[in-house]
């Protein structure tokens, strides 16, 4: 086995990757985690809630 | 209530600032170099010379200009994503600084002929370590923050940043392997056809990385903050990313059609580059989508049309770019204002649309203020900048197929048809044109300057936006 073929094993792998991280993308039980992740963005604009939680005071030291 | 931490505006504030300043000196260059092919006599010194202003153009409008609008983007998305300010802020500061001392030194190098000779890579060797150091002090300060964030994902525009952090590191590093023989002058580390093909591996990857992955990142970010809404697929927007990241790696060997590089390497790249249709454009729709239902926002929100049509222009390059990679229609394109042409289509339309919206998303919020001082003067650079694009892009696609046409055409007996200085002289008026184009897109960024001291008159420096907690747990 020479350097050609562990490029090639390389080059396979990544592609087998790369079709498992679609249908890891498309699988059902990413939805929620996905629709969570959408609203990143428009959610950071939200007032603090009231200091009752525990974990969210964590952001202020 | 216990002391409440404030995001780190100043360096998103600074860098935002100088991306319009160093657009309007980049785009300046650019319209002067536009003006010296039209007249020749303008070339009135050798540091004043095509040849030497050239590079500094490219240099200020992508690393520049370009380079400060993703610092400033990427420091504030990750911040807000993050629900955390920027760790180490002193480091921070530091990658502010030390970016515009590399930018000063290229403004001053190159118009006095210090180069290394290698495209988008010409700056020498001290100025090479000091990028260096720069960006690693950047992906220290981003990384750190993501470390620091409170929600449970990591969105994915920080993705695309920090995709693009990374390779442009790697692809920095690697092409700039270069042996110093004095404080000025050093060569490549690469001899022949693999030296040519290291400088395209970076060549593209500066455009896949840099003017891609980073700009996608403020897609991601700032076209959903700007229309209200979440990205149209966040699984599609998961694959986009991991498709760029197995593709785009390979696509730099179209670049060298038809030179000495290995045919089959050749055909790889060209192959390659046909499958950057895909993500690209699986990216262009999931960015467009977002406004789905929406629509109405986009006739009285300029700020939306420079970021949709950003996005239309992306998926104009991103089909232009595979097609002038395949081997025959490259024979026709290669070495021709086709390519310059197709360029800006891309830094104009896409890179600069994209990031000329959310620096004016980014300005108000920076200087204490609900909107721009003139919404009227957002419209009119809109217009004026598409129209300029439009003149650039179609002037360019003229005269490339006409050279590319002239330059190949024979004589029953073998000889060519045309001396290269015909095919110089038919391009005279279409020169003049991309000169106008250019001296449009250039208003635009000055009427843009305006605006931001207008809004930043009157205003104040906020530098104590809470950070606020994420949303309840899901």
């Amino acid at each position: 086995m020479d350097v050609n073929d562990l490029r090639s094993i390389i080059t396979v792998v990544s592609f087998l990757l790369f079709i498992g991280i679609v249908f890891w993308a498309w699988s059902g039980r990413r939805k929620s985690d996905f629709d969570a992740a959408a609203r990143l963005p428009l959610d950071d604009d939200q007032p603090l809630p009231p200091a009752t939680h525990g974990n969210a005071q964590r952001t202020s030291q | 209530m216990q002391e409440q931490a404030a995001y780190n505006y100043q360096v998103v504030r600074q860098f935002t600032v100088m991306t319009v300043i160093w657009g309007v000196v980049g785009m300046l260059v650019g319209v002067i170099i536009a003006a010296q092919l039209v007249w020749p006599e303008l070339n009135f010194a050798e540091w004043f010379s095509y040849g030497r202003l050239r590079p500094l153009h490219t240099n200020a409008v992508i690393f520049a200009f370009g380079g400060c609008s993703l610092f400033a983007t990427s420091y504030y998305c990750v911040q807000r994503t993050s629900h955390a300010p920027l760790f180490a802020p002193k480091l921070a500061a530091f990658t502010f600084w030390g970016w515009q001392l590399v930018i000063v030194l290229a403004a001053i190098s190159l118009p006095l002929g210090y180069t290394s000779g290698k495209e988008y890579a010409e700056l020498e060797w001290p100025i090479d370590i000091l990028i260096a150091v720069v960006w690693v002090s950047y992906a220290v300060v981003f990384f750190g923050t993501i470390m620091k964030r409170k929600t449970p994902h990591i969105y994915v525009a920080n993705w695309f940043f920090g995709g693009f952090i990374l390779t442009v590191a790697l692809l920095h590093i690697v092409n700039s392997a270069e042996i110093p023989v004095s404080l000025t002058k050093s060569y490549s580390a690469y001899a022949g056809v693999q030296d040519a093909m290291i400088q395209w591996w970076y060549g593209h990857n500066a455009v896949g990385f840099f003017l891609t992955a980073g700009f996608l990142g403020m897609m991601y970010y700032f076209v959903p903050k700007q229309a209200e809404r979440p990205v149209y697929s966040y699984r599609l927007s998961v694959v986009h990313f991991w498709a760029l990241i197995f593709t785009y790696m390979w696509a730099g060997p179209h670049h060298l059609h038809y030179t000495a590089l290995p045919d089959w390497t050749q055909s790889l790249g060209m192959i390659f580059s046909l499958i950057l249709l895909a993500p690209s454009w699986g990216g262009m729709i999931n960015g467009i989508m977002t406004l789905s239902g929406a629509w109405h926002k986009l006739r009285d929100d300029p700020i939306l049309k420079f970021m949709i049509t950003s996005l239309s222009f992306y998926g104009m390059s991103t089909f232009e770019g595979p097609m002038m990679s395949i081997k025959t229609v490259n024979a026709l394109s290669h070495y021709t204002d086709w390519t310059v042409g197709h360029v800006h289509s891309g830094a104009l339309g896409w890179v600069a649309f994209i990031a000329i919206g959310s620096c004016y998303y980014l300005i108000p919020r920076m200087f204490g203020k609900t909107e721009m001082y003139s919404k009227r003067l957002i419209e009119l650079h809109f217009w004026i900048a598409t129209l300029g694009i439009v003149l650039y892009i179609a002037s360019m696609w003229i005269a490339g197929v006409m050279q590319g046409l002239m330059w190949g055409a024979t004589n029953p007996d073998g000889t060519l048809t045309y001396s290269f200085v015909e095919s110089v002289k038919d391009s005279y008026p279409f020169w003049a044109i991309r000169l106008l184009g250019g001296v449009m897109f250039l208003s635009g960024m000055l009427l843009m300057t305006w605006n931001l001291i207008q809004t930043m008159r009157g205003g104040r420096a906020v530098n104590d936006a809470p950070v606020l907690a994420p949303a309840a747990a899901h």
